[in-house]
Order: structure tokens, then sequence, then C-alpha cells
């Protein structure tokens, strides 16, 4: 059989063993609604409030602040939006930046189009932000600041707690969309100043569907999803029990596992950075060298596009990225590589490969073995790399 | 998302290369799109003997310049002009629909090849 390699964790992550043993209860014996007053109910509710438990002490905040939603995507949506309608009064301008995730970016541009007023920071070209640029975009209008923890493409780690106290100086809510952060690097919502998170269990090895929003106390925002009592009022809809009840299993590994799993992974990572970099010709690293999550390998090679790239790593068993997965079906290049002031040609030739805890030596040696021949095969194909030999460069 | 058949012409693309006397070359495409293709004739007696391709793109890019040099190979320059996007696409068993471009991109490759076959021969003529 051909060897299999997954490459693609920032996409998302298997579900661990004991994730997936402590959910299995509440789909069959345990399955009561958590609203219901019966003892099936408070059975359900227990572990409701365990998992609430648990996400609250990874983050440093009190269970009371952990509202959970359906992913990432909902929590990014709810944060915005809520405290955009919430604080419509006290002014209509955002600030976030131009390699938010589509579902802050989306989000903020619908905003515009309700009469929101939205400056979308540039970053450098490792893709971080300056907080000193924050600060000056602020104006008496702003009620909201977005910025990512860390990217999900490039992997860059943004200067949180910085941002977070130029937010909570001028009392500006401060959201960071986590959901790339949470579970391998440390994320602390008090000594951050962060007011508003979001978070995704399927990052990190939890399953898919289910997600969180930590609001901290006295943040004004209205709810999002509209209907019964749950989430005291902020959330309707019956909960996702066995959902929640994996995140809260996963969230807790994973914070206990951090130290060790992101030596390991930069471990590993820095030994496929370096070994792609002596061993083939004409390629970039993007995103920061160091500041930057301990998974996360993304590069552009000169002369060749990115999906003919993954289909040949596809064909060796190698599972990839360009970009983010979301993105894929989209001929566009992506805007987090456009706005580190990649050209649009690089962009195009770009690939991500992000490590996990399944990931061994042995996978790094495999993709170091086949990579170069790969891009050579696409570069004898391209016309750019003829036309390039001992010309012009770009990287 | 691909069929076998584009999988095939990707991993095994036909009439890979480069002719350096081709009697007509064309290129279409920009990189800044993603797609370059690039395509060189060698034409005897108004019939294409040979072809190659240089591509720059995706999959389907690349396994529509293969299937569209196969298909031309051996035919008279008229018909050659007759080849269409979508019969590149369907030697192919189909494209996604956001990746007919790449066969669209084929089609004005070889035409814009025979283009400049017959530019180049009109100067000849003139040159005579």
């Amino acid at each position: 059989m051909q060897k299999r390699v997954y490459m693609d964790h920032a996409a998302t992550t298997y579900t661990k063993q004991e994730v997936l043993d402590e959910m299995l209860p509440y789909f069959k014996e345990i399955y009561g609604n958590p609203s219901s007053v019966h003892g099936f109910g408070r059975e359900a509710r227990k572990a409701v409030d365990l998992a609430r438990e648990r996400t609250a002490a990874a983050l440093n905040a009190s269970p009371e602040e952990i509202y959970f939603t359906s992913g990432g995507t909902e929590a990014d949506n709810w944060a915005i939006k809520g405290v955009a309608w919430a604080n419509k009064e006290r002014g209509n301008h955002i600030i976030t930046t131009s390699i938010e995730h589509h579902a802050v970016l989306h989000t903020c541009q619908y905003l515009e189009k309700m009469g929101f007023e939205v400056t979308y920071l540039p970053v450098d070209s490792y893709g971080l932000v300056y907080p000193e640029q924050v600060k000056e975009a602020i104006t008496d209008k702003t009620i909201l600041i977005s910025v990512m923890f860390a990217n999900n493409e490039i992997g860059t780690i943004e200067p949180i707690r910085e941002i977070g106290q130029i937010a909570r100086e001028r009392g500006i809510y401060f959201h960071t969309d986590a959901v790339q952060a949470v579970g391998h690097i440390p994320v602390d919502v008090k000594e951050m100043n962060i007011d508003l998170l979001s978070l995704s269990a399927h990052k990190f090895y939890g399953p898919k569907g289910v997600g969180a929003l930590y609001i901290r106390k006295g943040v004004k925002l209205h709810p999002f999803i509209h209907g019964g009592a749950q989430e005291r009022n902020r959330r309707a809809g019956t909960e996702n029990l066995a959902g929640i009840v994996g995140l809260g299993k996963a969230i807790e590994l994973a914070v206990a596992n951090l130290e060790e799993s992101s030596k390991r992974l930069a471990a590993m990572r820095d030994r496929l950075i370096s070994g792609v970099l002596n061993t083939i010709e004409n390629v970039r690293l993007n995103g920061h060298p160091t500041k930057r999550l301990p998974g996360n390998a993304n590069f552009s090679f000169e002369f060749i596009e990115g999906e003919s790239l993954l289909l040949s790593l596809d064909m060796k068993g190698i599972a990839a990225s360009s970009g983010s997965a979301c993105t894929s079906g989209s001929l566009d290049p992506s805007h987090v590589l456009l706005a580190i002031g990649l050209p649009h040609e690089i962009a195009h030739g770009s690939l991500r490969l992000t490590l996990g805890d399944d990931n061994t030596d042995e996978d790094i040696d495999y993709v170091l073995e086949v990579l170069p021949d790969i891009v050579q095969r696409l570069r004898e194909m391209s016309p750019l790399f003829a036309q390039n030999k001992g010309g012009k460069r770009y990287v | 998302m691909y069929s076998e058949k584009v999988m095939d012409h990707f991993m095994n693309p036909r009439n890979v290369g480069e002719i350096e006397d081709a009697d007509g070359v064309g290129e279409v495409g920009n990189a800044k799109c993603g797609d370059i293709m690039k395509i060189f004739l060698k034409i005897r007696d108004n019939r294409i003997v040979d072809v190659k391709f240089k591509t720059f793109g995706c999959g389907a890019a690349i396994a529509s310049s293969s299937m569209a040099t196969e298909l031309i190979k051996g035919k008279t320059i008229d018909e050659a002009l007759e080849l269409t996007n979508k019969a590149v696409a369907e030697a192919l068993d189909g494209l996604p629909p956001i990746k007919m471009h790449c066969s669209v991109l084929a089609e004005q490759a070889i035409k814009a090849a025979i283009e400049d076959y017959r530019r180049r021969q009109q100067e000849k003529q003139v040159n005579s």
C-alpha cells in the first residue's frame, strides 16, 4: 500500500481516541436535552458544565464567559456582528487586518454594506500587524478591533497582548480569531487583554461542528442565533451535546500536552523548512521565521502553480494545501500571500504543510525525498522556468 | 474532482517540451492569472507533423494542453482550427466548471500558434 502522510492539520485534525471515547456515551446512553428538568436532562447538563469549565480553564477565563457555537465561523460572525449591532449608537468603525480568515473578512464586508466603516490594516512581509498602526487607525467612532491570533495560511503569530492593551486603554472591544492558536500556543484572555475570542474544536483534535466564543463579562453584544434560552439566553438551539463534550476533552488534552507537542512539532517544522530551502532553488518561506505556529510551513515555489503541486503530492500520498482549504476552487491567489507583498505569479505557487501529533520524522524525510522531484518535473513543463533561467528572480 | 483521464494526462503529459525551429509558436494566458500555455508547431504541407507544449498552471491546464496537442497532431491546419475547447474537455471526460477556462486556453493557444505560422508564411512570401 502507498504511504499516506497527512500534513494539512490547519485544515482539520483527526479526533483523538480519548476525545472520541468521552463523546460516544452522549449519543445513545446519555442523550437528554440539557434544558430538561428531569434526570436525563440533568446528566446532560452536567456534561456541558464540565466542558465549559475545561474550556474556561484552558483560556484562563470563567466558565460563564464561555459560549458554545457550531464552530469558529459562527463565533467570528457572532463576535463581530453582535458587537456591531449592540454598539452602533457609540460608533460605526471597526478595525481589522487584511489577512483575516474569510469568516472575519466577509463578515466585515457585510457590515460595510450595512453602513459600518471598516479599516483593513496592512501587514509587513512576514504577515505581522503593527500595534502602532492599530493605534493610529482608532477614531472616536471605533467600537471593535479584530485581529487574528495566528494566521491560518502562513502561521505568523500576531502581537495580541500589545494590541489588546491598546484596545483596553481606549475602551474599545478587542476580538481575536484564535482558531489556529488555541491548543497550539499559550492563550490567556486575561493576561492578553482579550474581550472576545473564537475557537474551533476540530483544529485541536476535537470533533468538527463545534466551537466556542469567549465573551468577557460585561461585553455588550447581541445574540446571533435567536430562539430558546440556551447559553444564558445568548445562543439559542439545543446544545451539540457530544460535540461539546468532545471540545471540552480535546481542549483539556491539548493544553496539557501543549509544551511537549509544540516543541516536537517546531523541531520537525524547522527540519522541513531548512530541508526544502536547502534542496530546492528559487523557493521562499512565507510567514515569520520564528513568530510562527509550531506546525506551520508555507513555501512559494517560483515558476509553478500550487494546485499542480498539490495534485502531484497527493499522487504520492501526501495531503497538503495551497493557501486555505476554504479558498481552493477559487482561482484567485490567496489574499494573505498578496497582503504580504508576493506578486500574483509567486502567490500562485504556494504550498502549505501543517504538521500535527500524528506526524513523525519519517514523514518529514518522505516529503523531503519526493518534493524536489515534483517541483523539478513541474518546472520543466513551465514556460516561465525556461524564460527565467538565469534571468530575473523574484525571491 | 478530476476524471481519471485528466489525472493521466496530468501525471503523464504527452508532447511536453519545445520545438527549437518551430514554424509557429502561440502563447496565451498570463502568470498573474496563474495560467500560461505555450504551443510549438512543426508544419509540413499544411499538416501538423509535430507539436509540443509548455504550461504553467493547474492540473486541468496541464491536462488540457496535453490532450489538445494529441488531438491536433497529424491534422491539417484547417482541421486543427476547428478544435473547440468543448472537444478538449470532452476528450478528457469532462472538466469541473471552474476549470473550463483551461480548455479555452488550450484552444486559444493552438489558434495563436497557427496564426503565428501564417504570419511567418506571409512574411516569407513578401521577402522572397
